[in-house]
């Protein structure tokens, strides 16, 4: 039931908040701190009795698994499961969400009810579809976390937020509906091809589906999950809607939404279509290596900040697709690991754009320029973040590029050589950034209003310093949790020794 | 024999506690210099004690372990140290010229703002540094690669309110990140094809897998980790972000660009020399960029008016010496090198740094003049580093220098060897030119204010190490392939000795009849020209690289990936346009289409039923 | 009897011209008055056919037709007079050309 409880909190809790406005226009955000808080109560449990090692999880993937009769007609369970993968994934989410809160305290004036009310029901959205296991409900929740988030960029965002907002969503509902469209079809097909109706997840890897028919239904199922990544030809929704959106959606956006679409490609793509990943395996890496250098490119020449971060989120995003499609245990791990460090870096850099803009009101780079004079402690955030970005050693992301660069080095050298000089265009941005932003001389009016970080902001970005570091310099844990032995995947082993 | 393996532990771990708590505190002007200052210094003692231990026994090896770092499948790496000969000369080095220059900065830099946030970049760099130096594990030597370099970036843009140090900073991230990421490429390949990145272990198993006949793959990895140590030690075709590195403070030019990260191209051939040992052709490849850069660094060095351009070409000439010796398979005497390099030229950099000072941040020479009187300590200091520099006799430099020539004509590489001595003379001509024309003839520009104390004191230990610190350490010729003896023609042996004083009497000469700073004939000011921009490299790259990358980035700055969903957009409103015409809101135009569709229908119907 | 044919062609006639006041006129009260007289048109041949051509036996369905056609367009006459009695209180006239609100 802990599962359940999980999400029933987030969903009471944004209601509660949405109509505890009438009483007091502070209350929402403090139901909404409390709901999130709650929420850990369900994982402490699992903190203590989950081993960190591959030994205990011999018997079952799983660690918590709850399945409850729903539409018996067509046999769809409400069966939620956690396991490695979702608990780290899930960990990330509510971090995350604490991460939004603290930006949206003090910035969000106008509708506080309902902006939690959005904020607390994308978040329930995101942690179902990070749990469920039953098809049907996955796609339930894929649409329940979309709508709140439409809401929150067209309401509380920025000056292009409506046309950010519904470009946002006719990307993801297109995405969703070929989704459906596949999931059916998996369905379907599976019927015909074993006799048995049923859209549990556990059922259907066991009898993975062969033929013509299920290189299509991969392909639907892949190209949702492409949309979310982003991956290349579908990535031109992210710059719009992460620059239009409050920093708290952006936040979200950046940390979680983006994850689940690798999230869906380890976890359904992988197992259910064996032939058909083999198949798709060169074109999507190949998308991955275009998509790193694609979107370093572009990251240089904006002079928008947060578009300039968005687009990085695309470069680093493609080294997560590689990483997925090359079939190698380390390139999967790795995978996970950019999934986690990039959640953390990019949303810590959204974090502080929103508190610069807040301060000068302006994102634009031009006019900013020699911050560490007036803000050293935001600055020099700034620049840690900027360097997480680039892939320094001891942070996370440079152990995460690093094992997706060594595993896919395996199978295609030569994508892998190209990547790798993603790297030096990712220096080439975040240097960029970091010395268009912080550095040189104050280009913005003198204001002496403007304070260095509240104690709030610096607690968050000191908890997310930490964070980065514990990743970069013990990832062990991390690699330890996700369950590869059990997860169904086939991996291809080619020259010495790199196979599972 | 008692464990030293938790001291080995302490060596990098003292000066990353110390960043971390000036990260975090903000102590007194004293209290910073203690604390830098003495985790440094502290190192220094516990790498000289370790030499006390270590100095009769050439053959030793000492291990500690950090903690393990990544466990998957056949990957296994940890935070492990390792000690032997080599990296035991790399830390005293470090931590003896560190902890000298961290002393002579609490002068230097007493008057700036930011005193606690240079000294916790400058503990940082020594921590990373100890790390590349004591890795066991190419991944964690890539940590430290990475750590200075990033220290060096964050140093070069200390003063970063003015845009030109940050650009600078940027050229030296940049251009070290393209030589980084060869080497990551290098690392891939080593562990695809050997199963490991522990160094040693690498170095057995190369032997094993591969040999000399059948060693592409081989030359391959050596040609990528080639690629990491041209970009880190400044050499051809990477090296043109040093003398725009010069930027930072200098301190901070003496420690990182002169005397260690630079030396971590070097170290990193020696470290994985038996692996070398298996390409050849990699080594004549290593031995050319070595002679190439030597000539182009000296060539250039010849004609700067800037005093720390001068020395930063220096270093570029210097390193391509230790090249050239690491190319012709003697690595012991490219790190003998490196250690008197590390000496002389430390003292170079600080007493210009000294002369910088008093001057008031002048850096241009021939606006100098006549200062042998006004700072003695300062040209005393100064007379012997350019003497180590030019390999007079005697000094340090001397038998470092005369020790690779030596190996050069042993390995029978005559024609580099030309060069060599070239290079040795224009060495010695930049020396004697940079001497006279700062501290002979007339005085423009007088002393504001003496070095500090501290800034005298570091002068005068450097002075006496290099005059006098030419002894070559034991037992690196047990790592590293053993030098060869050989029998010298008498041209071979005396032309290197003489050529310095020859080349001293050249420039004195140039110097009495006023030839320095002046360029008359339009030839000779193009050649001027063409030599004092490093042989025009910074304008060949931004050629190549730079404006066609601006330009393709500029041509998409609208993201024509997204013109196609725009375009999908622009077809749907303009359908919606066509569409929305038919509703006018006149009654009658519906009236009519209803009343022509019954007609046609009826006729359909009819014509129907009579062709029936 | 009359053959069906002349009041098949009176029927046409009538619907007709019907059909040019609906199209042609402007006043709203005309194309009702015409709207009716389309209705009226259809009703006379539905009483025909059932006298011409009622199986199996001659009976009245087409007038008995004709009474609920009536009810039909009294009910909607009713609707539609009330209709243009606001109309033309809120724009004093019927124009129809004039009157395109539902436009988009």
């Amino acid at each position: 039931m802990s599962l359940f409880i999980l999400i029933f909190i987030l969903l009471v809790g944004g209601l509660l908040a949405w109509f505890s406005e009438r009483f007091d226009a502070d209350l929402p955000k403090r139901i909404t701190f409390i709901s999130l808080l709650m929420c850990w109560l369900p994982l402490i449990p699992l903190f203590h009795t989950m081993q960190f090692d591959t030994e205990s999880l011999e018997k079952s993937q799983w660690l918590i698994n709850e399945s409850y009769d729903w539409i018996s007609i067509f046999n769809i369970k409400a069966h939620l499961a956690l396991d490695g993968l979702s608990f780290l994934l899930i960990v990330l989410t509510l971090l995350m969400a604490l991460v939004a809160l603290s930006s949206a305290w003090h910035e969000i004036k106008k509708r506080t009810g309902f902006f939690y009310l959005n904020l607390l029901w994308t978040i329930a959205g995101v942690l179902g579809v990070f749990l469920a296991i039953d098809l049907f409900l996955f796609f339930v929740f894929w649409e329940v976390m979309l709508v709140p988030m439409y809401f929150l960029i067209s309401i509380w965002g920025h000056e292009n937020r409506h046309y950010a907002a519904i470009k946002f969503f006719i990307f993801t509902q297109a995405g969703g509906l070929l989704m459906l469209l596949s999931l059916c079809g998996l369905v379907g097909v599976h019927y015909q091809q074993t006799g048995l109706l049923t859209f549990d997840y556990t059922v259907l890897m066991q009898h993975p589906i062969t033929g013509d028919f299920a290189f299509w239904i991969a392909l639907g199922f892949t190209i949702a999950f492409l949309v979310k990544l982003p991956a290349l030809p579908f990535h031109s929704w992210l710059p719009d809607a992460h620059t239009q959106a409050p920093t708290a959606a952006s936040v979200i956006l950046a940390a979680v939404l983006l994850k689940t679409g690798g999230y869906g490609i380890i976890r359904f793509v992988l197992p259910l279509f064996p032939e058909a990943s083999v198949l798709l395996a060169p074109f999507m890496m190949l998308i991955g290596v275009i998509g790193i250098i694609y979107g370093a490119m572009m990251a240089f020449i904006q002079t928008d900040l947060k578009r300039l971060v968005a687009y990085s989120s695309v470069s680093h995003m493609g080294f997560v697709l590689l990483g997925c499609f090359a079939f190698n245990i380390y390139a999967l791990q790795g995978a996970v690991m950019q999934m986690l460090a990039h959640g953390i870096s990019t949303s810590a850099l959204f974090f502080l754009v929103g508190m610069i803009q807040h301060r000068y009101h302006t994102r634009d780079l031009n006019k900013l320029g020699g911050l560490w004079i007036k803000l050293p402690k935001l600055s020099a955030f700034g620049l840690f973040f900027g360097i997480a970005s680039l892939g320094m050693p001891g942070l996370g992301n440079f152990v995460a590029e690093f094992l997706i660069l060594v595993g896919s080095f395996n199978q295609y050298p030569i994508l892998t050589v190209i990547a790798a000089s993603g790297l030096i265009l990712a220096a080439v941005y975040s240097l960029l950034l970091i010395y268009k932003t912080f550095f040189g001389k104050i280009n913005s009016p003198q204001d002496s209003k403007i304070s260095d970080t509240n104690t709030k902001e610096w607690f968050t970005l000191t908890a997310m310093c930490f964070i980065l570091i514990y990743l970069g310099l013990h990832p062990q844990p991390i690699f330890d949790l996700v369950p590869i032995k059990l997860m169904n995947i086939a991996f291809i082993s080619s020259s010495m020794g790199v196979s599972l | 024999m008692t464990d030293y393996s938790s001291l080995l532990s302490l060596i990098p771990m003292l000066p990353l506690l110390s960043a971390v708590i000036l990260l975090f505190s903000n102590p007194s002007r004293l209290w910073v210099s203690i604390l830098a200052v003495g985790s440094i210094t502290s190192v220094a003692l516990i790498s000289l004690f370790l030499n006390y231990v270590y100095w009769q026994q050439t053959d030793f090896i000492l291990k500690a372990s950090l903690g393990s770092w990544i466990d998957i499948a056949q990957l296994s790496i940890g935070f492990g140290l390792y000690l032997d000969a080599l990296s035991l000369v790399m830390i005293t080095i470090i931590s003896g010229v560190g902890a000298l220059i961290h002393l002579y900065s609490t002068g230097f830099m007493y008057q700036d703002n930011s005193f606690k946030r240079y000294f916790t970049y400058l503990n940082l760099f020594v921590s990373a540094m100890l790390f590349l130096v004591l890795a066991d594990n190419l991944l964690l030597l890539y940590l430290g690669w990475e750590g200075v370099g990033l220290c060096s970036y964050l140093l070069i843009g200390f003063w970063y309110q003015d845009s030109s140090n940050n650009f600078a900073a940027n050229k030296a991230f940049l251009m070290t990140r393209i030589g980084d990421t060869a080497m990551a490429i290098g690392l891939f390949l080593l562990f695809t094809h050997l199963g490991t990145l522990d160094i040693q272990e690498i170095q057995a198993k190369a032997h094993t897998v591969w040999s000399l006949s059948d060693n592409t793959i081989a030359s391959l990895c050596c040609l990528l980790l080639l690629g990491g140590a041209v970009g880190k030690s400044a050499q051809f075709p990477l090296q043109n972000w040093l003398p725009d590195a010069m930027a930072g403070p200098t301190p901070v030019s003496a420690l990182i660009h002169a005397a260690t990260m630079v030396t971590a191209g070097i170290y990193l051939i020696a470290r994985n020399s038996q692996l070398f040992q298996l390409a050849p052709d990699v080594l004549y490849i290593v031995a050319l960029i070595g002679t190439f850069t030597l000539l182009l660094g000296a060539s250039a060095a010849m004609v700067q008016s800037d005093l720390k351009r001068i020395l930063a070409y220096s270093t570029i000439s210097q390193l391509g010496y230790m090249f050239l010796a690491l190319g012709v398979g003697a690595s012991a005497s490219a790190v003998f090198h490196l250690m008197t390099h590390a000496f002389f030229k430390a003292l170079l950099f600080l007493s210009a740094g000294a002369l910088i000072y008093s001057l008031h941040h002048e850096h241009n020479i021939f606006k100098m003049g006549g200062l042998f009187k006004k700072l003695p300590v300062v040209a005393v200091s100064f007379a012997i580093g350019c003497s180590a520099l030019a390999s007079l006799p005697f000094t340090s430099g001397f038998f470092s220098k005369e020790l690779i020539l030596e190996q050069v004509i042993a390995s029978n590489h005559i024609a580099l060897w030309w060069v060599a001595v070239l290079g040795a003379f224009i060495t010695a001509f930049y020396s004697a030119r940079l001497f006279f024309v700062v501290f002979l003839g007339q005085t423009q520009l007088s002393p504001n204010n003496n070095p500090t104390k501290a800034m005298s004191m570091t002068l005068t230990i450097l002075c006496i190490f290099a005059l006098f610190g030419g002894i070559q350490p034991t037992g690196l010729t047990t790592l590293m392939p053993p030098l060869s003896s050989v029998n010298l023609t008498f041209l071979q042996h005396w032309l290197p000795i003489i050529l310095p004083f020859i080349a001293i009497s050249v420039a004195w000469w140039m110097f009495k009849t006023n030839r320095f700073g002046k360029t008359q004939h339009s030839t000779f000011k193009d050649i001027h020209q063409f030599l004092k921009s490093g042989w025009a490299f910074d304008s060949i790259y931004n050629v190549i690289f730079i404006i066609p990358f601006k330009y393709l980035c500029q041509l998409n700055k609208h993201d024509a990936i997204d013109l196609f969903y725009r375009l999908i957009e622009k077809i749907s409103s303009v359908l919606h346009n066509i569409f929305s015409k038919f509703q006018n809101g006149q009654l009658r135009s519906y009236n009519a289409s209803l009343v022509i569709f019954c007609i046609l229908a009826f006729t359909w119907f009819i014509s129907g039923e009579l062709i029936r | 009897m009359i053959p069906i044919s002349w009041i098949l062609f009176l029927s046409l006639s009538l619907f007709s011209i019907g059909i040019f006041g609906v199209l042609a006129r402007r006043n709203l009260l005309f194309i009702l008055i015409s709207l009716e007289l389309m209705l009226n048109a259809v009703v006379i041949l539905f009483i025909a056919g059932s006298r011409y051509h009622s199986v199996p036996v001659a009976n009245s369905d087409g007038q008995i037709m004709y009474l609920l056609v009536l009810t039909l367009a009294a009910s909607e006459i009713a609707v539609g007079l009330s209709l243009v009695i606001h109309m033309y209180r809120q724009h004093h006239h019927l124009d129809i050309d004039k009157l395109n609100k539902l436009r988009d």
